[in-house]
């Protein structure tokens, strides 16, 4: 089943074009992971495809589950089963994470499951913290994910969920990315989909993602393996790596 | 005027009338005392008139922790108010609860002074409010008197109408080791505020004030916290949320250091929502070397960014916006009882839609 298709997706912030003509097919059960450059514009594509206002869309159009929602406000895609994971996200303070897992374990209909995912992203010391205020990195990364998993989201998206983290976290978040994923699942069985953001590749250590995509100046440039793909960018560098895949085709 | 409005009245501010919920209880109606009970032991509470017949020695107290103008002149002339006092070491946390009810009288003339008396624990939380409609002004004069080893909680919460002027004159006199409390909020119409509460702190003595504050259109609130830190090892926290709807603020604070060894610090933190005024005035003085005094002030808006955030967690905006408004409100008050927090919370919860 359909679960996600950008098609010639093109999108600008404050006036500047910072995607154009991307187009993506992601099917359910599937993991993408994105690669490129820092500025090359993949925390765009999850802010523009999760709705934030900044990111206009100024070509081409959203479907997810079939459904336009291009024009969709960010609430209810999120109720549609989108989710998405912040690689920084704003500080609010008074409002205690409590809170907000609880609004997101409503959501997701996993309130009996709080108290085992709280202990499994070791965050039991920060629910009654104020959001992210004073979070260090490697908190605010199982912050995000055990908000995630809470929501229970079908499609999930993760901007740079390993970046900043020591080894022990990433080992953990890696765990929590595959239940997010239904990575333990036999490939049939897997529902949810998803695309994660990473810049070093660590987290294709604990995830077993099925492809791999290279963003390179707005655009998408390569789509293949993405423990190739990953070996190539190691290897030649992402300009090296687009010149190669141009090569290939 | 019919009981189910003075009741509905009443519990906006916190006065619920339960001996279950309150240690004691005080009813003033415009300048007429109409209910005084008490619950539990080792507090007394009397209005001010009967306490100045029944005791010589509170005279003496009278305008020692406030300092005079043409409201508290005006005041002296006549009053009538609660007398509220801990017993010397009586520890009473459930909340004595005393409101202050304008009805239709033009001007009414408080004069209070709360008491707690060496080693003892009080709080006490004071609603005032005013009936739908009435026009008039409130002048209210509270002195404390914390004395050694002795902690209060004040809680004031407010609920006038758009046409009430309020003019509250109160001072504190906090002795050695003593610990003085202070939370006021205002989360509903007014036409004026305007009130600068002082606390004077002797050696090692402590005062925290938290303000919660909306203007909301026409409203025009002139509010701050003052504390004097007189001797060695004294402290102060003054703390503020002002948010603006429409209305105008001036959030003042001032510490002022009379003392070496004594630390203070000033939080003032503004809110506008679409349109109004904050004016942040925080004020540092100190008279001698050796001090700690710091301040920090900020005026914002909510940022759509967090606004974002919370609605990819599937919340609507006006959802997220009433998230945002709420933890901009919440202060982690120390040493607050339950009960009170309760109340402070309850508040919030009623402004909220106001404010969407």
């Amino acid at each position: 089943m359909d679960m996600l298709r950008l098609v010639n997706l093109g999108v600008e912030v404050e006036g500047r074009r910072i995607l154009e003509n991307v187009n993506l097919y992601i099917q359910e059960g599937q993991t993408y992971v994105l690669f490129g450059p820092n500025g090359s514009g993949k925390s765009s594509l999850l802010m523009a495809v999760m709705g934030n206002p900044k990111y206009k869309i100024f070509d081409g159009r959203i479907i997810f589950k079939g459904k336009d929602i291009t024009n969709l406000p960010t609430d209810e895609r999120a109720r549609m089963g989108m989710g998405l994971a912040f690689q920084n996200p704003p500080k609010i303070s008074g409002v205690k994470l409590r809170d907000v897992l609880k609004h997101c374990a409503k959501l997701g209909g996993t309130s009996d499951r709080m108290e085992e995912y709280v202990k499994m992203l070791k965050m039991e010391e920060f629910l009654d913290r104020d959001l992210n205020v004073g979070f260090s990195g490697g908190e605010v990364k199982r912050s995000e994910l055990l908000q995630l998993m809470l929501l229970n989201p079908d499609f999930v998206m993760l901007d740079e969920p390993d970046s900043g983290v020591d080894l022990e976290n990433v080992s953990i978040i890696g765990e929590a990315i595959r239940v997010l994923l239904e990575r333990d699942k036999p490939k049939d069985e897997r529902r949810k989909a998803g695309i994660i953001i990473t810049h070093t590749g660590h987290i294709l250590d604990y995830v077993d993602a099925d492809y791999g995509v290279l963003l390179y100046k707005g655009r998408i440039v390569c789509m293949g393996n993405p423990f190739d793909l990953l070996k190539d960018i190691s290897e030649f560098g992402y300009e090296g790596c687009v010149r190669r895949c141009l090569r290939r085709f | 005027m019919s009981e189910e409005i003075l009741k509905e009245r009443l519990e906006k501010v916190g006065i619920e009338m339960d001996p279950k919920k309150r240690s004691g209880s005080f009813l003033m109606l415009d300048q007429e005392v109409k209910t005084v009970s008490k619950f539990m032991e080792g507090i007394e509470i009397m209005p001010i008139r009967k306490a100045l017949e029944k005791y010589d020695w509170l005279r003496d107290y009278m305008g020692e922790a406030v300092r005079k103008d043409e409201f508290v002149e005006e005041v002296e002339k006549d009053f009538n108010g609660y007398f509220i006092r801990a017993l010397p070491n009586a520890k009473v946390e459930i909340p004595v609860e005393a409101c202050l009810y304008l009805a239709k009288i033009g001007k009414q003339r408080v004069y209070n002074i709360i008491m707690a008396e060496e080693g003892s624990e009080l709080n006490v939380i004071s609603g005032c409010v005013s009936h739908p409609k009435a026009v008039g002004m409130h002048i209210g004069v509270t002195e404390f008197f914390v004395k050694r080893n002795a902690k209060l909680t004040f809680t004031m919460i407010h609920n006038w109408s758009e046409e009430i002027e309020v003019r509250p004159r109160s001072g504190a006199i906090v002795e050695e080791n003593g610990v003085f409390i202070s939370n006021y909020v205002l989360l509903s119409p007014a036409k004026l505020v305007q009130m600068y509460p002082t606390a004077y702190l002797k050696k090692n003595a402590t005062a925290i004030f938290n303000s919660i504050v909306v203007a909301f259109k026409n409203a025009e609130i002139d509010m701050g916290n003052r504390a004097v830190l007189m001797e060695k090892g004294s402290s102060a926290e003054i703390v503020s949320r002002t948010i603006s709807k429409g209305g105008k603020v001036v959030a003042r604070g001032h510490i002022v250091a009379e003392s070496p060894e004594v630390k203070g610090h000033l939080e003032c933190r503004g809110l506008i929502l679409n349109e109004g005024e904050i004016l942040a005035i925080p004020e540092l003085e100190a008279k001698c070397p050796n001090v700690d005094l710091s301040h920090e002030a900020a005026i914002g808006k909510i940022a759509e960014e967090e606004i974002f955030y919370l609605m990819a967690r599937g919340m609507s905006r006006d959802e997220a916006t009433a998230t945002i408004i709420r933890g901009f409100m919440e202060i982690d008050v120390k040493g607050i009882p339950p009960a009170l927090k309760r109340e402070i919370d309850k508040a919030i919860e009623l402004a909220e839609k106001e404010l969407l």
